[in-house]
């Protein structure tokens, strides 16, 4: 089973998230800012990471810069999932090292397109 | 009112006659609910009222409106991947190879809210970076005013936008307008766009070296699917292809194609039908 970590401030966020995931057969776990997430990928790197961008304490943008300096951190796939919508946002994120970027809202079909497109169905 | 076993059995022969479109006879209130916004729109005061006047005076425009209402439009970018994947691997180098003016011509038949021809033409941009002798003529039809108006436009919001749609092609060919993401000027120029309805002969539309029908056939009968098959043969080039739908098949409808070996929905024109053409 792969797994993957959700990583958002808004429980509901997480909540709506995790059916869906788990509905596309992920082992899925939580984490509520960037350093809870990171300090979960020190003990298990995840297959896939569903990230947030504005978050307290440390936001997508730090975790994934400091994620891909971590021995194994090059290996989860991470689709940022965020409000922010302007392309040079996006491009920021992708050159951060996100492989896959969904725009909130969000719906089922959407998260199955695009972890389809990462290659994680 | 609940439509009646009258109403549905006229409302589906005007249906069939106009477009091809099977309307399921046991589905009178999925049917009533689609055609209830275009009774109100028409000031009609029932869908059975609607289908009453369209049957005592068949107005064209409001028949369009009908049919309009009725038929699947659903559709995504890069619907099933793979017969886009083979179109710009295999396919497109094929007839590059084999056009030495470089002129490839693609027909999107039944092309919807525009994401079929739209996702031909971001190929279309992606092969010409290595085959840069490439001329690709998009002709995308649709039989319904209001997708070919949404095609036409290049807008779409941000849920159709991300449905099939990698990110880094959608910040490459698309730009943000409001809650929208628009075509960029060059996609929205790849393409041409025309009503045509299926049900006609091809005749103006000219010869294509590729055919897209994908999920259209599925919404009509089988005599309708063999005689639309037939008709679009007359359009494919000797050489050309043909991609069908993924449930979607030639088989046991018409003799005119035969299947590509190994590549699902995608069909050639069978020998004794190249002469015939030709």
């Amino acid at each position: 089973m792969k797994t993957c970590l959700i990583v958002d401030d808004s429980r509901i966020i997480r909540k709506v998230a995790r059916r869906i995931l788990e509905d596309l057969a992920f082992e899925v776990s939580e984490a509520g800012d960037g350093a809870e997430a990171l300090a979960y990928c020190r003990s298990e790197m995840p297959d896939a990471v569903l990230l947030d961008w504005n978050m307290p304490v440390m936001d997508g943008i730090a975790f994934v810069k400091q994620l891909r300096t971590e021995p194994g951190g090059d290996r989860p796939t991470v689709l940022f999932c965020t409000i922010e919508n302007d392309p040079a946002r996006i491009e920021e994120a992708l050159e951060a090292g996100a492989d896959e970027y969904v725009m909130k809202p969000f719906d089922g079909d959407i998260l199955e397109s695009k972890f389809a497109e990462a290659g994680l169905l | 009112m609940a439509l009646s076993g009258e109403d549905m059995a006229h409302l589906a022969a005007l249906v069939k006659a106009a477009c091809g479109i099977i309307v399921p006879q046991d589905r009178a209130t999925a049917i009533e609910s689609r055609l209830g916004p275009v009774a109100r729109r028409e000031n009609f005061p029932s869908v059975s009222a609607l289908i009453d006047r369209i049957i005592a005076q068949p107005d064209q425009a409001l028949v369009r409106a009908v049919v309009d209402a009725l038929r699947v439009s659903e559709t995504q970018f890069f619907r099933d991947k793979a017969p886009f994947e083979a179109f710009r691997t295999e396919v497109l180098p094929a007839f590059l190879a084999r056009r030495p003016d470089g002129k490839v011509r693609v027909w999107s038949a039944g092309c919807s809210t525009g994401q079929e021809p739209y996702s031909l033409a971001i190929v279309g941009e992606e092969v010409r970076a290595f085959l840069p002798t490439l001329s690709l003529d998009i002709i995308a039809t649709d039989v319904s005013d209001r997708c070919l108006e949404k095609a036409k436009s290049g807008l779409y919001t941000q849920f159709e936008a991300q449905r099939g749609l990698p990110i880094r092609m959608l910040i490459k060919h698309f730009e943000p307008i409001d809650d929208f993401w628009r075509a960029s000027p060059q996609l929205r120029a790849a393409v041409r766009w025309g009503r045509f309805n299926l049900m006609h002969e091809p005749t103006k539309l000219g010869v294509f070296d590729v055919i897209f029908c994908r999920n259209v056939l599925s919404q009509f009968d089988e005599p309708t699917r063999a005689a639309t098959l037939e008709r679009i043969g007359t359009a494919l080039a000797p050489d050309g292809l043909l991609f069908l739908g993924g449930d979607e098949t030639t088989h046991e409808l018409t003799d005119a194609f035969r299947p590509v070996q190994g590549r699902n929905g995608l069909y050639c024109k069978a020998p004794g039908h190249i002469r015939a053409v030709a």
